[in-house]
């Protein structure tokens, strides 16, 4: 039961085009020279394979018009480089996209199977296709969110240049990009371990000397940490509000199987109102989605980008670090070398802070210029989902409204 | 319909031959009570047999009420005929008969009239409407209960006043099904039942001290649900023509003192165990034995019954699954509203900042319609269904009750054969000394019988009229109820548009 629902959807999705449009409001479009998407993708037992489309008017890139099958590994690939190139360190890198994850979904369709003795035949298979439907959603969107991270990039002055990304584009075979390994599972652990170690210890022993980035980080901190928050209290509302649209169906079919005993005056009454509430359901399972879409995504991905950014304020406290150790040194080689005149270590660690400092002031240039540039998208982004949104409960509000009053109009009238 | 319209004719003869018979039948008032073409076209023995038989009994229980209630009961007729004076006179001075109330009511096999029994659900101009009000928690400790306020608005002659008022408690409510139960289940009346008594509720609200907030609202709750419940109990005995106007039911109505604590609704008295002990005999009893029924009307109606009683039960699980689920979306979307406020008070866009909390002040009013939702989806739909499962309970205690009539007269069937052949048996062995002695007995056992068939007879007849106007209530309350439901939703709906397009304007706001 629970292998066939997989396969099920698995042969839905093959057919359907992966919809595009969340989030592409993110990045100004209008440049054309370099265009990215994701013109199909394949759910396969664990992994999902997205079929890369490039077009372009670059002279970097061999065809103008490329296809690659690429894997969600291959896209946490490119970003690490990002994250990893020096030379991006005063840049938001675009938040890597979140792992295809199923589980949930395939969880539920395993409870499903396991309750399928307690309900009618007509009700298993509307939960069913109700699954069936929030695998697709979750699929959909789990390919537009990898499409947006590479939309970003090609949108990108800087980034649109790097060679791994023409690499991710162009190279027509595997990037050899294997799964991680436990081993190097646990070296990523520790990793990531040690960034949020070094992250704590750089907050409490640098202090910045800029009121603009000193603010921004403990405003990016909070930040994050509310819209992480917010994040999951709309993922739980909405995903409660999906169980109220699902319960609709239990009423329904005991409506309409009361109406089948109750013969007499209220059959169709009861049919009537059955009848209604399966529509009902409907509007309600449409609120349900599109709040997540609209509100719970917009939350997640700038929860994400907040994080990019705040990846960005801890690569400038490094460099500001690297830059004072610079000073620390240059004045040491300086006492030490008081008497030489014009000493050879002297005048490499003055090179090495005029570099350090060189870096850092760029950085900070680059940064604020990052950080207002995000502010101006995600309050873009958000005007643009909250009017969504609020437009969207108004016209589920207005719909169900209506279905309730024409159904009370009929039952004036029996 | 149109045959219980017809039928009165038919019951008046039966009715004036058991009255001559036996005019020591209590039900017999408060039938005849309320139909006034009953008493318009029955004969004056009809009239005369209907007098109030429970009227001692006040008296006894109540005496500076006596002027009060034999007036009320004397007009007794009037409440639904109010204009037809001569009649209520003509009655009002047999009304001191003296007639005991405590009869064994098993021994009154009288039927009476059925012609009262109006089917239809809506008596024109004549209202009884109960509301139960501001419950009071009195005493501390396990001592503690809860005191209702009942209140009552009718224009029903019947009863002394317009507007009144009493303050019960929950046993007293219990203590009225009891009485009801008793006098009117042997006649085959369905008895709206009582709401179930709830152990983990009770406790709750013995132990709630007052400054225990979080408790209270749970019992709150609770006691919120049970005071509905009790409203609905009382509006549905008011609503029965015969229950209406039943002495008990008035007194608990009316009497403005505390009732006789009913100590036999506790699970732990005597009363209680001994109840217990009747239940599980009579449990085994429908489980042991199977009447041959010989009546078509039942073999459909128990099946039919049966299976609406799977139906309902089933509806309302849903529907309480519903009104959960629906209560814990209400409590995510506060919490989503508030974390949304935080969220914005911490945006450094003024615009956006103030988008997001009047964002969060939406959601908030979403909360609290959501939260209304629930309690339509618990009190509009989700316990007129328990209420539902709980009458057809009370059908199926009549129809067994009429099974067990039945069983009383074959068991006298069987007695009169017995003594039957013991009379031959002693006839032909010619001993005519015990031959009259046996002779009185088949008389004597020729009349149980014939009590036991006519028994039968009309307890079947009563219930047929009973599940007939159940129905009639059953699909006016369905309609009625349902589509209250579906209009509140609306309005639900016609709120959370105001409260979006309100919202609009800020998120277009946004800069």
């Amino acid at each position: 039961m629970f292998q066939d629902g997989i396969c099920d959807t698995a042969d839905i999705l093959n057919n359907v085009p992966p919809k595009k449009t969340i989030h592409t409001d993110n990045v100004d479009l209008s440049d054309k020279s370099l265009q990215v998407d994701i013109s199909d993708a394949l759910s396969e037992k664990d992994k999902v394979k997205f079929t890369v489309h490039t077009t372009t008017t670059l002279p970097e890139f061999q065809k103008p018009d490329n296809l690659v099958v690429r894997q969600h590994e291959e896209f946490v690939w490119l970003h690490d480089r990002f994250e990893e190139n020096e030379e991006y360190a005063g840049y938001i890198i675009p938040p890597c996209p979140p792992r295809p994850d199923f589980d949930a979904s395939r969880e539920k369709l395993q409870k499903l199977g396991e309750g399928e003795g307690n309900m009618t035949r007509e009700e298993f298979n509307k939960m069913k296709q109700e699954l069936e439907a929030e695998y697709l959603a979750t699929f959909k969107k789990t390919v537009a969110m990898h499409e947006m991270f590479l939309t970003r990039l090609a949108h990108h002055p800087v980034f649109r240049n790097d060679h791994n990304l023409r690499v991710f584009l162009e190279y027509d075979q595997d990037l050899c990009v294997r799964g991680k390994n436990k081993m190097e599972m646990f070296g990523g652990l520790v990793k990531s371990f040690s960034t949020t170690t070094d992250e704590y210890y750089l907050s409490a022993t640098v202090k910045d000397v800029n009121d603009f980035f000193d603010q921004e980080m403990s405003f990016l901190q909070t930040y994050h940490h509310n819209l992480k928050e917010a994040t999951a209290r709309s993922d739980r509302q909405t995903a409660k509000h999906k169980d109220v649209a699902d319960s609709y169906i239990k009423i329904s079919t005991n409506l309409l199987q009361l109406a089948t005993t109750d013969t007499g005056k209220l059959e169709r009454f009861l049919t009537k109102i059955a009848e209604m509430f399966e529509k009902l359901r409907k509007v309600e399972g449409r609120v349900a989605s599109d709040e997540d879409l609209k509100l719970s995504d917009t939350l997640r991905y700038y929860m994400r980008d907040t994080a990019a950014a705040k990846r960005l304020l801890f690569r400038r406290l490094k460099a500001l670090h690297a830059y004072e150790s610079a000073n620390r040194a240059l004045e040491k080689a300086r006492a030490k070398n008081k008497d030489v005149h014009a000493a050879v270590e002297v005048a490499e660690a003055e090179q090495a802070q005029t570099e350090a400092c060189e870096k850092f002031e760029q950085m900070s240039e680059k940064g604020k210029e990052e950080l207002t540039d995000f502010k101006t998208r995600r309050v873009t982004a958000f005007r643009k989902n909250l009017i969504e949104l609020t437009e969207l409960e108004i016209k589920h509000a207005k719909a169900h409204a209506e279905l309730l009053k024409k159904c009370l109009t009929v039952l004036r009238e029996e | 319909m149109a045959d219980i319209k017809e039928s009165p004719p038919l019951f008046d003869t039966n009715e004036t031959k058991v009255d001559d018979l036996d005019d020591d039948d209590e039900d017999i008032f408060a039938s005849a009570v309320q139909d006034q073409n009953q008493l318009e076209d029955s004969s004056p023995y009809n009239g005369v047999s209907t007098i109030p038989t429970e009227l001692p009994k006040l008296t006894l229980r109540d005496a500076p009420e006596e002027n009060s209630f034999s007036s009320v009961s004397s007009p007794a007729p009037g409440p639904l005929s109010s204009p037809l004076g001569p009649m209520s006179t003509d009655i009002g001075d047999l009304h001191d008969v003296p007639i005991n109330d405590n009869t064994d009511v098993l021994s009154s096999n009288v039927m009476q009239t059925q012609s009262p029994d109006v089917v239809s659900t809506d008596s024109s101009d004549v209202f009884l409407k109960i509301t139960v009000t501001s419950p009071q928690k009195i005493g501390d400790g396990m001592g503690a209960y809860v005191a209702y306020k009942v209140e009552t608005k009718t224009n029903m002659p019947i009863f002394r006043k317009r507007n009144f008022s009493v303050i019960r408690r929950f046993s007293d409510f219990l203590g009225l099904h009891d009485k009801l139960t008793d006098k009117y289940l042997r006649n085959g009346r369905i008895i709206p039942p009582a709401p179930e008594k709830s152990v983990i509720g009770t406790t709750k609200i013995k132990m709630s001290g007052d400054k225990n907030q979080e408790q209270n609202s749970s019992s709150t709750e609770f006691i919120e649900k049970r005071r509905a419940a009790l409203e609905r109990y009382l509006n549905r005995t008011a609503a029965h023509p015969v229950l209406s106007v039943d002495p008990d039911f008035r007194e608990f109505l009316e009497a403005d003192m505390e009732l006789p604590k009913a100590t036999n609704t506790s699970a732990l008295s005597g009363k209680g165990v001994m109840r217990l002990f009747n239940k599980v005999g009579e449990t085994v009893n429908k489980i042991t034995y199977k009447m041959d029924e010989t009546d078509k009307w039942f073999e459909e109606k128990t099946s039919q019954i049966d299976s609406l009683d799977v139906q309902l039960r089933a509806l309302h699980s849903a529907v309480d699954t519903l009104t959960n689920q629906r209560r814990e979306l209400a409590t995510c979307t506060g919490a989503t509203a508030r974390s949304i406020a935080v969220l914005g008070h911490g945006e450094p866009g003024a615009s956006l900042g103030r988008a997001l909390a009047q964002l969060a002040e939406t959601l908030e009013k979403v909360e609290v319609i959501r939260r209304a939702q629930s309690n339509s989806d618990l009190y509009q739909f989700g316990e007129m269904l328990r209420d539902y499962v709980a009458l057809i309970g009370a059908i199926k205690d009549v129809f067994h009750e009429r099974v067990k009539v039945f069983q009383n007269w074959q068991h006298a069937q069987m007695m009169l054969n017995k003594k039957r052949e013991q009379k031959a048996r002693l006839e032909q062995s010619g001993r005519i000394d015990k031959t009259s002695q046996a002779a009185t007995e088949v008389i004597e056992w020729e009349a149980k019988v014939d009590r036991g068939q006519e028994e039968f007879d009309n307890i079947s007849k009563m219930i047929k009229k009973e599940v007939e106007r159940f129905e009639l209530v059953r699909v006016e309350d369905f309609k009625k109820q349902l589509t209250e439901y579906l209009e509140s939703m609306l309005q639900y709906q016609n709120q959370l548009i105001k409260y979006w397009e309100s919202f609009l304007p800020e998120a277009r706001a946004v800069a």
